[in-house]
């Protein structure tokens, strides 16, 4: 699988994509994969402040429910209204069109902290 | 003996790992959860036929001229009703009228019974039953020497009759009869737990892997699916069948589970049957009944459900219905509350989201 290498990663295995001040965040094709067929996304609204490391929304699959965690701090300022009536694109499509939300960065800097997608794909062991 | 945390593994473990099958620990065994994906699985077993590996699902024999007596002490069906080559679902219960095990109870011969008991309950079961024995029964925890395949959906009879000379078509619902799949000796049961017409096959182990890939390959031109754990719960959870562990356990009685059906009270003494006979008497207080969700979210196990604002009950079971496209699960709730058209909320990571309780079970095949 292809990790872009413009994206940072955390080890919860989601990914910012950086452009100005504004993060695109997902979850990684390696977290879509463990989780199985996802079923049901729960995502905040815009406007809605989120910390980096703290949980912001859900993924559901079929077995299971996981938790999202910010990689960044912000504010919300878009959401992907797709994964509303198509969550399984997450599954098809989870490093372009199932991105999850948009942030306002409070901190671009803190971005550099995170994972290079080598770091993340040595981190996922593959 | 000390303990290990090794896990077990059934004889097709090298065939999943082989074949990419994701394996996850269950109940002290690794099993397969997915192959291609639940959902993938689940349909399917729905429109085609799908194939599990239940080995993992142990087998006690009862043998001996009063093997039906031990039998019908022990469970809560009447065995006394089984012809021979017949089956029926029973429960295996505690004196205080909770659950041991559910289980399926084959009637091989006049003076021989083959139990199917759940995985994580079988040395348990075997102890259990042993400690009833009385009649001078030999009873044998027998999982060791029986792999168990389970071949199900609408084309399960076309893929397997491919690989037998014996004619399935006369192999009627819960029956079963020994005979052979590709010339070994096969145990063949019309039954199941997906709510599709089915078989389940008992084999010897070494046999296991060479019926598992044979199966595959005859299954191939209806789109047969090698199926993991996943699927069969949600195949299970759609046709309302209870788990152990879930809907059922040692707190949980028949008549509280609906599964008044297999408790026959005309059948003479049962153990349990007092505090069943009691229960049944001052009213049965809480009921399990399915519910479908309203609101966004899905009910999980564990989760708690209100009416009315108050929290009353508990969500045993709950996921997604492929076939249905909706959100369902069972639950406990007060017995006047279990009635269909209640209008309740489950608690979804803290937040009360909509549902409604409707009867069981939630999909039915056409007939």
């Amino acid at each position: 699988m292809n990790y872009p290498e413009n994206f940072k990663y955390t080890k919860e295995h989601e990914w910012v994509s950086v452009e100005g001040d504004t993060g695109t965040v997902g979850i990684t094709f390696h977290a879509q994969k463990e989780l199985g067929d996802i079923v049901y996304v729960d995502l905040p609204k815009v406007g809605v402040a989120v910390e980096t490391g703290k949980s912001f929304g859900s993924v559901e699959s079929v077995k299971a429910v996981s938790d999202i965690y910010s990689p960044v701090t912000g504010e919300i300022v878009g959401v992907n209204s797709l994964l509303a009536d198509a969550p399984e694109k997450l599954n098809e499509d989870p490093h372009g069109a199932a991105w999850l939300v948009k942030i306002k960065l409070a901190n671009p800097a803190e971005v550099e902290g995170l994972l290079s997608a080598a770091d993340y794909q040595a981190f996922i062991g593959g | 003996m000390s303990e290990t945390a090794e896990l077990r593994k059934t004889p097709l473990n090298a065939a999943h790992r082989a074949m990419g099958a994701r394996m996850v620990d269950f109940g002290g065994w690794e099993m397969p959860v997915q192959y291609s994906g639940i959902l993938d699985e689940h349909m399917a077993v729905r429109r085609g036929v799908g194939l599990f590996d239940v080995s993992h699902m142990g087998e006690i024999e009862v043998q001996g001229p009063e093997a039906l007596a031990l039998v019908n002490q022990v469970t809560t069906n009447n065995a006394a009703k089984l012809a021979v080559g017949q089956a029926h679902y029973s429960g295996l219960l505690y004196e205080h009228g909770g659950f041991a095990d559910d289980i399926l109870v084959h009637k091989v011969a006049e003076d021989s019974y083959f139990l199917c008991v759940n995985a994580s309950n079988q040395d348990k079961d075997y102890e259990h039953i042993a400690a009833q024995n009385r009649w001078d029964c030999t009873v044998e925890n027998a999982g060791g020497r029986y792999a168990q395949i389970a071949i199900q959906g609408p084309k399960a009879l076309a893929t397997l009759q491919k690989l037998t000379r014996t004619d399935l078509g006369l192999i009627r619902y819960y029956r079963f009869v020994d005979g052979e799949v590709s010339g070994g000796a096969a145990r063949i049961a019309r039954t199941g737990y997906t709510g599709e017409d089915g078989f389940e096959i008992y084999v010897a182990p070494e046999l296991a892997e060479a019926r598992w890939r044979e199966l595959l390959e005859a299954g191939e031109e209806f789109g047969i699916k090698p199926c993991g754990l996943g699927a069969r719960n949600t195949l299970r959870l759609e046709a309302g069948m209870a788990l152990y562990g879930h809907e059922i356990d040692a707190s949980i009685t028949p008549l509280e589970a609906g599964l008044d059906w297999i408790v026959k009270f005309d059948k003479g003494d049962f153990t349990g049957r007092a505090a069943l006979e009691k229960q049944r008497a001052s009213g049965v207080q809480r009921r399990l009944t399915g519910f479908e969700m309203r609101g966004r979210g899905i009910g999980r196990d564990g989760y708690e459900v209100r009416v009315a604002g108050e929290a009353c009950g508990w969500v045993t079971s709950g996921g997604p219905a492929p076939v249905l496209n909706k959100n369902i699960g069972m639950c406990y709730l007060p017995a006047d509350k279990a009635a269909p058209g209640v209008a309740i909320e489950v608690i979804v990571r803290g937040q009360p989201v909509e549902a409604v309780t409707v009867p069981l079970p939630f999909y039915k095949r056409a007939k």
